[in-house]
């Protein structure tokens, strides 16, 4: 690795179809590369395998979310009609909990929902407005009908000639390099 | 079935790239239609109905509509409950569906859920008109209140607030991760500074990253399992605002079924009532087919039973309690003052769908557009049979009397609509009304390659 800072982000392969693009995936990881992404105008199954990406702590965000939610909505309604202004109404029990069910499934809910739409879009890095591939012109069409495979420079085994070589072997319709 | 192999979710001879064009074209490429120009120019002009009924209730109060004692709740009620049902079926589309991989849905979820979002804004302004005192609405929620006082946690009113807010705001963040890969397409498509900068922004920077893409139908996944049990909860608990009463016709155990499959009636005659005229209008016969309306009116048609089902039991539970009050309630509702409204519901949402069961009429688009208009206006008679002719002659005759709406009640219904309308022209215009990247995973065949 060198120590200055790479002169590019990476190189990017664009292919025609979904299955070629998987194909491609596995043989990059194969063929030793780690810091590679792909990209899709929609979900591809397998890709995020291919790439090395397994699993994703996003429902565990949710499980929180959706934990906090509820459990603070129970608590507020407890603390609330038992310790901070109780009232005898009636003579019922003054933690009359099953009254306080529906409020408390709804902000479970509400916790859960709000957990897995920041988390996922926390976790992505979202918003992100620059990202060096939207440098290369042709990547416009990743959101239309194009599948592009990125290698980063950061990838130990990058090397700018050896690097490209390989990407021309996987049958692609072109490679470009991406500015940082 | 023969029929369901016949006709496909997506014509055949589609690629990416023209999927893509197709429904993007919509919004980025097409001048304005002097259709929409028009069509929303009219649904602008009847919200102004709505409009002035709010600042003519803030100037004079509730005393504007033709509600008193004993029908203390009027139109405000009946389009709340109505509104909120339509919502409904926009989220069972878009997440029911989805859980049960009915790929068919993938065409008309979009607009579905943009349906779902402004039935709710227009449900949530009905009790905040209807309270009186509109600007004191946050007295509802759980704030820091120098008397320490706090909502009463055992009122249904109170779960309302929680859950109409709660399915608001999840209708609305689920409609917009649906729209980010979308929004993604649009940007890279626009000519213009504006759109490009504007969908930019709201498309987040997605670049269909395949771990974005992970996380993302992780999240999506998991919002669809969340609304699932909330859309079931929200209905359940507006129709406990009526169960949780002791007035005969109010007081019963099979309101929250009854009251959910009702919604999901009335949800999808509204999603026919707009798809059948959006796709001639735009041209998207090839996306939604005469399968999705197949579909579509089926599920009113079984949905519509559950609800017939309900008004054979309200009656049957007014037999069988024994309950005299009761029993003059389910005379009164059928030979009252009020029978007319009683037997056009009847009529409506029983009798006239049962032309369901025939394939032909489900395949004769106009009849099916006329048929899910009428739906719409029994679901709207049921509510209003349920709110004034229940509260209309309760327990003592001396405190009986009637209902009659004033033109204010008129203008807030139908402004509703107007508003309802020209947020749908609004979104019409500037978002595509069909998700295009789900809409790619529907491409299949040698036409995937462009």
């Amino acid at each position: 690795m060198k120590a200055e800072r790479p002169r590019l982000y990476g190189l990017v392969a664009e292919f025609s179809s979904a299955e070629t693009l998987v194909v491609a995936a596995n043989r990059t990881r194969e063929a030793g590369y780690r810091r590679i992404d792909a990209y899709s105008p929609f979900p591809v199954r397998g890709l995020a395998d291919a790439i090395g990406f397994h699993r994703s702590r996003l429902p565990l965000v949710v499980l929180l979310g959706g934990i906090l939610g509820g459990g603070g909505a129970f608590f507020m309604e407890w603390f609330s009609a038992t310790v901070h202004y109780p009232i005898n109404a009636g003579g019922r029990p003054l933690n009359s909990w099953p009254a306080f069910i529906p409020v408390t499934f709804e902000l479970t809910v509400l916790g859960a929902a709000l957990a897995a739409v920041l988390g996922m879009i926390v976790m992505n890095g979202l918003p992100m407005p620059y990202h060096p591939l939207f440098n290369v012109e042709r990547f416009g069409q990743a959101s239309r009908d194009r599948f592009f495979l990125c290698i980063e420079a950061r990838d130990p085994q990058f090397d700018g000639v050896a690097t490209k070589r390989f990407l021309e072997n996987l049958n692609p319709m072109g490679v470009y390099e991406v500015e940082p | 079935m023969p029929d369901e192999r016949q006709t496909p979710v997506i014509e055949p001879g589609y690629t990416y790239a023209s999927v893509t064009e197709k429904i993007s074209s919509i919004v980025l490429r097409r001048k304005t239609p002097r259709g929409w120009i028009v069509g929303f120019a009219l649904s602008f002009l009847l919200m102004n109905a709505l409009l002035a009924t709010i600042y003519l209730l803030l100037v004079r109060g509730v005393g504007i509509w033709g509600i008193n004692i004993p029908v203390a709740w009027g139109f405000a009620i009946v389009n709340f409950v109505w509104w909120i049902g339509i919502g409904h079926a926009g989220t069972l589309i878009s997440a029911i569906l989805l859980l049960l991989r009915q790929e068919w849905r993938t065409s008309i979820n979009r607009f579905a859920e943009a349906m779902t979002l402004f039935a709710v804004a227009c449900a949530g302004l009905f009790p905040l008109m209807h309270l009186g005192r509109p600007w004191v609405f946050y007295w509802l929620f759980p704030y820091p209140d120098t008397m320490r006082l706090w909502p009463q946690w055992r009122s249904p009113l109170v779960w309302d607030v929680f859950a109409v807010s709660t399915y608001a705001t999840v209708s609305a963040i689920f409609w917009f991760v649906g729209l980010i890969p979308d929004l993604a397409t649009l940007r890279d498509r626009a000519k213009g500074l504006l759109p490009r900068v504007v969908y930019g922004m709201l498309a987040l920077g997605w670049r269909g990253s395949a771990k974005h893409w992970a996380r993302y139908e992780t999240a999506y996944l998991l919002l669809a399992g969340l609304a699932t049990p909330l859309v079931v909860s929200v209905h359940s608990v507006v129709s406990l605002d009526f169960a949780v009463g002791i007035i005969p016709g109010w007081h019963t155990t099979i309101f929250p079924p009854y009251f959910v499959a009702g919604a999901i009636f009335s949800g999808f005659a509204m999603v026919l009532s707009l798809a059948i005229p959006i796709r001639k209008f735009y041209g998207l016969e090839d996306f939604i087919t005469l399968r999705h309306l197949d579909n579509m009116a089926k599920v009113m048609l079984a949905t519509g039973l559950m609800v017939g089902y309900g008004y054979v039991m309200e009656t049957f539970m007014a037999w069988y309690s024994a309950d005299p009050y009761e029993q003059f309630l389910a005379f009164n509702r059928a030979l009252g003052p009020y029978g007319w409204a009683y037997w056009m519901l009847i009529a409506c949402n029983v009798v006239i769908p049962q032309l369901l069961w025939s394939r032909r009429v489900r395949r004769n688009v106009p009849l099916l557009f006329v048929i899910s208009i009428i739906v719409n206006i029994g679901m709207w008679l049921e509510r209003f049979v349920i709110v004034v002719t229940s509260l209309h002659r309760d327990f003592l005759p001396s405190s009986w009397g009637m209902f009659y709406p004033t033109r204010w009640d008129f203008a807030a219904l139908f402004g509703s609509l107007g508003l309802f309308l020209s947020l749908l022209f609004l979104f019409i215009r500037f978002l595509p009304m069909i998700s295009i990247s789900e809409m790619r995973t529907l491409v299949t065949g040698e036409e995937k390659k462009s």
